[in-house]
This record gives structure tokens, C-alpha cells and sequence, in this order.
């Protein structure tokens, strides 16, 4: 079921790279404050989880669009390791201002419907996660329409193909990859929202799904979308897998071999398109 | 004249395209041979996969009493075949005597050697002047030239040449002409990509036309400049 | 010759320093700038030099400190003796991780995420291993003062430990660059197409590129386990390890050979200057540093060391 979270995050992920090239590494940041913001209207306005998509969602794509803008462009032209290295310093700060503010105890939002479960044929399924999967079924399914009906949703995958072509058909470029990017928040927002019912808030609670983010991402094709949903799945049906035969965290092991894997066998992942080097 | 440089066959598809189409050439001791042709024609494919960069679908390159097909770019290149790239690639944050210098611990392990090496091949290349420079301050031009030099300096015994005149004023050609010329005195067999057709026809001792991937005319320049099949290639083209 | 004399009163101050100097606390501050600068070291010959980032460089400093510390607790092996089995160990495990990337032709992030997922999956094993202490780690069993050991009473012993590693490392980073060798990983950064057109074999030079780093970071994790007597997984193998390895050296000055001294003394000042603040509030000197990594790439993209080296 944490497929579909995984799926969300990933095409988060897969969005700002395949338009902007770019690996963002401070991406479980992004999350893990979409999930303090989550936590803090639920204690201070009780404002329920799910409702609070409708603050957190267009807060996260107006905050991915101003540090894109802020951030990001000055280095859009420089060499590939100084971008991975300005993601990394935005984690850096994100994560470590998290701490100073809310200390680094794990938090955990009790509702109503923490515990509840839903029972489907044989199996009881927790309802948080299955409405979390739900939810991300159904943000993907937006956003595919948006990219292939809108005009950002077309200029945003000009820019993709071809830089420098989109530009001269008139594309505004720039605004492009902030959008994408805002987008890109705003999705792995989305999912830190939605995790919230049924995971810890912490100042690294991002890492946790991140790095499982990053291998959904490899494994589907950086920049492929169908890649993003299926790998997402698919890691998520390893994971339960992996939890079931082997003991605890050692099931994250099985999820690094297969990243490691895949990045070696078939960088350009399982739908992705494989591009001259 | 004994044989240096022996393609045979070679052919290279990308999808649709057939880059190169049952390329034949030789290249004899102190030979400079001259491969033009029209945008397209396969000219740097041609370069790439004689020097492994490209791996050619059938065919087979001998050089060094062996075929290098198969060879990754580094072994050919010590096998003493040298070349340069159309778009120059110098390094651009070591000094043009460094970048020489790369090239000259080919044959030379110790970086004293090299260094000495590396300054005469400047010399011999008229860039001594401009040793000590960072390379990505210089003019395109004589980045073309410091290509040239760092080849050389692996002292090949073949040099493959890819376009290191275009983009020359006039005065830079012939410089590069004379230096070109001075290459091969010192026992250098090469093969020149180039567009500046004065001089292809100053230089070379063959030239040989490439249309569409296919061989179409190898013969001494005069002929070559008469030769219909060529008229008709560059027909509809625009001459460089 | 100035340059020379300024390098020899440089050294003779550090060597002087701890006679001078009688605070504990500012000994252990300069011990905690030349042990990063060291690993930075370690990291600059790969990331630096040789143009390959690797986001997960603590993989080889937990190597070094996990495999001294159980060479010791486990068979009594002397921890001096234990620091070359480590970067033995790394340097075995960096030719099995580095044949794997560089002969499929991994770079740019590809390289970096494959680097961090390994480490990950030896920090993960790490917390799962009884043998190794699991997720509580290792307590190198105290002797008192015991040199034969790698284990003193005072902090000045340990100044001058890794005063004279650093030296060793600088030194030989700075032969490196003028070898053969040291070309090669420059030609190979800055250009693999053209380095292999010159006759290098791009593959071999990161292998070993590679290997030199592991060893030189392994060495390092036995000596932050000795002075501080202990080593856990996420100390030894987490994310949050490699990014403080790379930090340095890129702040610095990547691929310089006093980069990451540059780069760990900028970093050690400013996080005295900001002690008091920092005290109060964990993580502040990591937002710190973030806001100056970013400050870094943008402004300086060739470090601190890129100031004076433009010209």
C-alpha cells in the first residue's frame, strides 16, 4: 500500500529531473515539511489531515516555484555535480532548521481513523494507508491530464525534450522549470500529507522515503512518468515481500541491492529511454 | 611505399541512417591524405570508428600488423594512432604545456621527459609562446592548434586531423598548413577532415570524397577537383 | 622560496601549537579541523582529482573504524596495526564498488546515488549484525594511556597523531598531482573522450583513483573511533557522515591539494564563532554549513582556493 506514496513522491522526483535534469536531493525534505505543516494545523486548528491537502498542496507549489527561482536557476548552467551539490546544501538547511524548531523527537498525530481498518476480501487493511494510496492514485491520474491537456502541461514537456527548442518556439523556459518544480513539491507534499495519519513526523522522516524514492525513480527511468507508478509499485511489493522473509530493517537491504542493480544493469531504468552517453 | 593504415569494408548503420556504406582506404608512410565530402557524409564516423570510438558494424581497420576493431579508443591510441576531435576538447583548467604534457606520458613516464617533450612538441607547433596559459583562455583557433599539439605528442605514427582549420582566418590556416607540413617531415602519415578546400589541395597527397557513407572518388587532388561524381556530390551543397 | 618558508613557519606553528597553547577545548577543536581535513584528503583524490563525486564516502571511513575496533575487541590486535587492516578492507571493497560503476560507465549522480546506496546497505547490515554491536555500535575498550594501542591520556598525543597523517596525506597529494598519474585523473575529469584519445585508460585511473581515496578515508574512521573511543552504525556509515567527508574539500577547493585544510579551517572558525548560538540550538551548524555549501556553489565554484587560482 506504501506503493502508491512511494509512486507520488517518485513522480515528484521524475517531474523536476525530466524537465530540469536535475537530482534533487532535498526532496525528502520537502516532504518531511509538508508533514510539520500537516502536524501543525492538525494540533493547533484541528484541521483533519486530509482536509489540510487543500493548505499544504498549493503552499508546497508556490514554495517549489520561489526556490526554484531562488535556488535552483543560478545554477541551472553549471556543471552537473554543483547542482547535485545545491540540492544538498538546500537539504542540508531545510533539515537541520526542522531540528532547531521542532527538536528531533519523532511526533505522531493520533485520529479517529489511526487505527481503523477496512476489510477487503481475506486481508483488513489499514484505512490511512488506503486511502493514502487512493489519494495518490487519483493526484496521478490528475496530473497526467494536466500534462498531456494544459499549455503548461505541454510546454512542460517541451522544455523536457529539448531545451533550447522549446525556447525558441517561445516557451518561457524558466518560468517552465519553476513550475515544474513547484509541481514537483507540490506532489511529494501531497504524499507527506497523506503519510501523516499513519507515520512519525521527525526532521528526517524524509530520508526514509526518499531514499526508497530514489530507487522507485531509477528503477522506473529518471523522467519516465508510467516509470514512476510502476516502480513505485513494484518496490512496494518488495519491500512487504522482503519485510515478510526477512528480519526488520533488513528488508531495506534488499531495496538498496536492487537499486544498485538496476542503476548497474540499466541506468536509464525499465521504461526509460536509454540515451546516448 | 609500404602500407601504414588499412580499412577495409568498414560500415556503420545508426537506425535508418547508413553513416558509413563499405569504406575502403589506405594510408602510406608520410602520406597526407585529404577525406571530404558534404555535411553528413560520414567523415567524423569515419574517424571514430577507425579509432574506437565507434565500434563499425562489419569491416575490419589494420594498423600496427593487427585489426584494431574491437580495441578500446585508449590501446589504439597507444598502438600510435592519434586524433583530434572536430568539436576541440582541450582540458580546460590545466595550462596548454599540461595539456601536451598528457599526451607526451604516452611514450614518456616521467613527468620530467614529458614535460621536455611536451615543450618541443609546442615548439614544433608554434605555441611555445603560450605554455603556461590556462588552455580555456585561448582563442579557438589556437585551441585547434593545442589539439593538434597534445595528438602529436603521443607521437603517433598515424594522425587523424578532423576539421583543424575551420573557423581559421587566413593568416591561422596558414600557420596551420606549415605546422601540418612540418608533422609529416618528422615521419607523421595523417588523415585531414577538412572544408578549407585551399588547403586540402596545398597538402594533400591524396584525397579521397565520401557521399552519403559510400567511398565515391579517391585519387591526386587535380583529378579529384574534375572528377563528375564529386561535382555532382557537392551539387545542391553549399561549399565551404 | 617564500612559498617554502611560509609552509615551514606554517608547520612549525602546528608543531609549536600545543605547547602554546593550554587549552583542552582549542586543542580538541584543531585536532577535529586536521582530522577533516585529512579525510577531505581522502575524498579530494577521488572527488577532487580524479572529477568522480561520491556521495557515499562514509562507506570507507566505517570500514576503517569498524575494522581496527573489532581487530582490537575481538583478537587484541593493536589498533595501529588495525588501521592498515582497514583500509586493506576499503580498499578491497572500493575496487568492487568503483569495477562495478566505472565498467558500466556510472558518472555524474549515477555515481554519486550508486556510492550512497552502498553505503546505506553496509550502515543497514551494520545495525543488524549482533557480531559488530548492531544498532548500539562499538566502545573500544580504554587501556589509560596506552601508545601501543592508539590510545593517550592527553589530547596532545592525538594532535600530533593526526597532525602528522594529515602531513603524510598533504604530501602525498601533492606528489600526486605532479605524477603521471595525477594527470591522468585531471585528463580524465575534465574530459574522458579526449583522456582516452591520449592513450589513458579512463576505467583503470578511476579503479585506482578510487582505492588511494578509500584507503587514505578508512584510515581516518580508525582514528575517529580511537579518539573518541567509539564507533555506531550511523556515525560510521550514514548519509549524514558522507556529506561531512565532502563538505571540506569542496568548500575549499575540490581537486587543489589545500583544499580541504582550507576548506575544514573555514568551517572550524566559523563554528567556534557561531558556538554560542549553536550550543543552544542542535543542527544550527549544519544549516550553517548548508547555507555556506550553497553560497559556495554558486559563488565559488572552484572553493576558496578558486580565489586566487582564477587569475
Amino acid at each position: 500500500m506504501v506503493g502508491g506514496l512511494y509512486a507520488l513522491i517518485a513522480l515528484g522526483l521524475t517531474l523536476i529531473f525530466g524537465v530540469m535534469k536535475i537530482i534533487n536531493f532535498a526532496h525528502g525534505s520537502l516532504m518531511m515539511l509538508a508533514m510539520y505543516a500537516t502536524f501543525w494545523l492538525a494540533t493547533t486548528f484541528h484541521l483533519d489531515p486530509y482536509l489540510s491537502l487543500a493548505v499544504t498542496v498549493p503552499a508546497a507549489f508556490v514554495f517549489g516555484y520561489a526556490v526554484q527561482r531562488g535556488v535552483i536557476a543560478p545554477v541551472l548552467n553549471a556543471p552537473e555535480h554543483n547542482q547535485l551539490l545545491m540540492t544538498l546544501g538546500l537539504a542540508l538547511v531545510l533539515d537541520n532548521l526542522a531540528l532547531v524548531v521542532f527538536k528531533a523527537d519523532p511526533r505522531t498525530l493520533l485520529t479517529a481513523y489511526s487505527q481503523s481498518t477496512l476489510p477487503i476480501g481475506p486481508l483488513r487493511l489499514n484505512l490511512p494507508r488506503l486511502l493514502a494510496f487512493a489519494g495518490a492514485v487519483v493526484i496521478t491520474a490528475l496530473l497526467a491530464v494536466v500534462l498531456k491537456t494544459t499549455d503548461i502541461g505541454k510546454a512542460l514537456r517541451a522544455a523536457a525534450e529539448e531545451r533550447d527548442g522549446a525556447a525558441l518556439v517561445g516557451i518561457p523556459v524558466p518560468r517552465v522549470y519553476a513550475v515544474a518544480f513547484g509541481l514537483g513539491t507540490a506532489c511529494v507534499a501531497a504524499a507527506g500529507t497523506m503519510a501523516v495519519p499513519f507515520f512519525y513526523v521527525s526532521p528526517d522522516v524524509g530520508n526514509v522515503f526518499v531514499i526508497t524514492a530514489f530507487v522507485v525513480v531509477v528503477l522506473g527511468g529518471l523522467g519516465s512518468f508510467p516509470g514512476a507508478l510502476l516502480g513505485g509499485l513494484l518496490v512496494g511489493v518488495v519491500e512487504s515481500l522482503g519485510g515478510l522473509y526477512l528480519h526488520g530493517s533488513l528488508a531495506q537491504i534488499a531495496i538498496f541491492a536492487l537499486f544498485i542493480l538496476i542503476l548497474l544493469v540499466r541506468p536509464d531504468g525499465i521504461l526509460g529511454t536509454p540515451h546516448a552517453a | 611505399m609500404t602500407t601504414l593504415l588499412e580499412v577495409e569494408e568498414l560500415s556503420k548503420r545508426y537506425g535508418g541512417l547508413q553513416a558509413l556504406a563499405r569504406v575502403s582506404l589506405s594510408l602510406g608512410e608520410r602520406e597526407i591524405l585529404g577525406l571530404i565530402g558534404p555535411n553528413g557524409a560520414g567523415k567524423t564516423t569515419l574517424f571514430a570508428a577507425v579509432s574506437g570510438f565507434v565500434r563499425p558494424d562489419e569491416g575490419r581497420v589494420g594498423f600496427a600488423g593487427r585489426n584494431v576493431v574491437g580495441l578500446p579508443p585508449h590501446a589504439i591510441s597507444r598502438l600510435g594512432l592519434a586524433r583530434t576531435f572536430q568539436l576541440v576538447q582541450p582540458f580546460p583548467r590545466l595550462s596548454v604545456a599540461e595539456n601536451v604534457m598528457v599526451g607526451a606520458f604516452a611514450r614518456h613516464p616521467a613527468p620530467r621527459d614529458a614535460h621536455r617533450h611536451a615543450l618541443d612538441v609546442l615548439e614544433l607547433t608554434r605555441l611555445d609562446a603560450l605554455a603556461t596559459r590556462p588552455a580555456h583562455t585561448l582563442s579557438v583557433g589556437l585551441r585547434k592548434r593545442l589539439e593538434l599539439a597534445r595528438a602529436l605528442a603521443t607521437q603517433p605514427r598515424v594522425l587523424l586531423l578532423d576539421e583543424v582549420m575551420a573557423g581559421l582566418n587566413p593568416t591561422e590556416v596558414d600557420e596551420t598548413v606549415a605546422v601540418v607540413r612540418r608533422v609529416r617531415d618528422s615521419g607523421v602519415a595523417i588523415i585531414l577532415i577538412e572544408h578549407v578546400m585551399a588547403a586540402v589541395m596545398q597538402l594533400c597527397d591524396r584525397v579521397a570524397v565520401l557521399h552519403h557513407g559510400e567511398l565515391i572518388a579517391c585519387g591526386a587532388p587535380a583529378d579529384i577537383a574534375r572528377d563528375p561524381a564529386v561535382v555532382a556530390a557537392y551539387l545542391g551543397e553549399e561549399i565551404h | 622560496m617564500l612559498r617554502k618558508a611560509g609552509l615551514a613557519a606554517l608547520l612549525g606553528a602546528a608543531v609549536a601549537a600545543p605547547a602554546v597553547i593550554r587549552s583542552e577545548y582549542l586543542i580538541g577543536t584543531l585536532i577535529l579541523i586536521y582530522f577533516f581535513a585529512f579525510v577531505g584528503q581522502g575524498w579530494n583524490v577521488l572527488g577532487g582529482y580524479a572529477g568522480q563525486f561520491s556521495f557515499g564516502h562514509a562507506l570507507f571511513f566505517g570500514i576503517g573504524a569498524y575494522t581496527s575496533s573489532l581487530a582490537f575487541i575481538k583478537w587484541g590486535v593493536s589498533p595501529w596495526l588495525g588501521m592498515w587492516l582497514g583500509a586493506a578492507v576499503a580498499v578491497a571493497v572500493s575496487v568492487v564498488t568503483g569495477h562495478l560503476s566505472f565498467r558500466y560507465g556510472l558518472r555524474g549522480a549515477y555515481f554519486a546515488l550508486v556510492m550512497l546506496a552502498f553505503a546505506e546497505i553496509f550502515r543497514v547490515a551494520a545495525t543488524n549484525w549482533e557480531w559488530v554491536g548492531a544498532s548500539f555500535g562499538l566502545l573500544v575498550p580504554l587501556r589509560g594511556n596506552a601508545p601501543m594501542l592508539f590510545q593517550f591520556a592527553v589530547k596532545r598525543w592525538f594532535y600530533y597523531v593526526i597532525l602528522a597523517m594529515l602531513l603524510m596525506a598533504t604530501a602525498g597529494v601533492a606528489r600526486l598531482q605532479r605524477s603521471r598519474l595525477g594527470y591522468e585523473m585531471v585528463a580524465v575529469r575534465e574530459n574522458e573522450a579526449a583522456a582516452a584519445a591520449l592513450g589513458i585508460d579512463a576505467y583503470r585511473v578511476k579503479l585506482i583513483a578510487m582505492a588511494l581515496s578509500a584507503g587514505i578515508t578508512a584510515l581516518g574512521g580508525t582514528f575517529y573511533a580511537q579518539y573518541f573511543s567509539y564507533v555506531d552504525p550511523t556515525i560510521g556509515f550514514g548519509s549524514a557522515n558522507s556529506i561531512e567527508i565532502l563538505l571540506r574539500p569542496i568548500i575549499g577547493g575540490a581537486g587543489t591539494i589545500w583544499g580541504p585544510l582550507l576548506g575544514s579551517v573555514v568551517l572550524g572558525v566559523l563554528g567556534e564563532i557561531t558556538r554560542g548560538f549553536v550550543k543552544a540550538y542542535a543542527g544550527l551548524h549544519l544549516v550553517l554549513y548548508g547555507v555556506i555549501l550553497m553560497v559556495a556553489v554558486v559563488f565559488l565554484p572552484h572553493g576558496v582556493m578558486g580565489l586566487w587560482r582564477r587569475h
